[in-house]
């Protein structure tokens, strides 16, 4: 999976919880300030984006994603379940 | 000591008749019931077969994250209130001097029966971290105090089924006490579903 289309996948999932328009996912996009999402959302987008890409995202690690690219940078580096 | 005058500025009501107030209003002075045959599959093995289920879908006037984020009795918490808040003519307050008292007298159950399948069927990290404000009792007082950003105070006292009755008295008590300038109460319940109708048809409450 390319970070591309990690971005695409995430993106949907954004907008499945939040509904948030897909096309405005983009990486310097940041969840609070740009999203107004708040942290309950944050765990259900976490716990659904484990599901889809076969990735642990610990609390520890949750807090740090602040925008949509170190989220899609954190779910490459952790290794994609293709 | 002189009592101060309180006023209703505002009417919300989402019902069995109606979604609005105004059509509650009229459905009710034409002698309408908003009684209907239950004729769902799972009502089918139920000892009543009849409910006051609500004439419109409460997702109908919010937007989806609202809609999502929120227990049915919360939804219709908010939808009447927004009703009443428009009819009051969307009152400029200080948020410091609006309360909110909204009670329930049951609230989230069929979030709570939801999460136990949740729970059981997928695990305990698949249960949805917005079951406590969808479940706790306050929930569709929060939630109404959410929306309106009212800081003088939100509160749920939670009594059977008088407790929309004791919310609106409270309202009336906060104002007197000098410790809101309005006030929006008033009561939710969305209780229609299996188990809550088996249970008070097991205590003899249906007919």
């Amino acid at each position: 999976m390319t970070d591309n289309d990690i971005l695409a996948a995430f993106a949907d999932i954004v907008y499945e919880v939040a509904r948030i328009d897909a096309s405005i996912v983009t990486p310097e996009k940041r969840f609070v300030d740009d999203f107004d999402i708040d942290s309950l959302s944050m765990v259900e987008i976490a716990t659904a984006a484990e599901d889809k890409f076969g990735v642990s995202i610990p609390d520890s690690a949750l807090s740090d994603l602040k925008t949509v690219g170190d989220a899609v940078a954190f779910i490459a580096k952790a290794g994609v379940a293709a | 000591m002189t009592v101060r005058d309180v006023v209703v500025t505002g009417l919300g009501a989402t019902t069995p008749l109606a979604g609005t107030m105004s059509a509650t209003w009229v459905a009710l002075l034409d002698g309408l019931s908003g009684a209907r045959p239950l004729d769902a599959p799972w009502a089918a093995d139920l000892p009543v077969q009849f409910a006051a289920s609500a004439a419109e879908e409460p997702t109908a006037r919010l937007d989806a994250l609202t809609a999502r984020t929120l227990d049915r009795s919360q939804q219709f918490a908010v939808v009447a209130a927004d009703e009443a808040w428009a009819d009051a003519g969307t009152p400029d307050i200080d948020p410091e001097r609006l309360a909110v008292v909204v009670s329930t007298g049951i609230g989230g159950i069929t979030t709570l029966l939801e999460q136990y399948d949740a729970l059981r069927e997928r695990g305990a990290r698949r249960v949805s971290p917005h079951t406590v404000p969808r479940i706790m009792p306050n929930g569709p007082a929060a939630a109404v105090g959410l929306r309106l950003n009212a800081r003088a105070g939100v509160h749920a006292p939670v009594s059977a089924c008088a407790s929309g009755a004791e919310a609106i008295a409270q309202g009336l008590d906060l104002i007197r006490a000098g410790r809101a300038d309005v006030v929006v109460c008033g009561g939710a319940e969305a209780v229609i579903h299996p188990l809550p109708l088996a249970a008070f048809a097991a205590m003899r409450a249906l007919s």
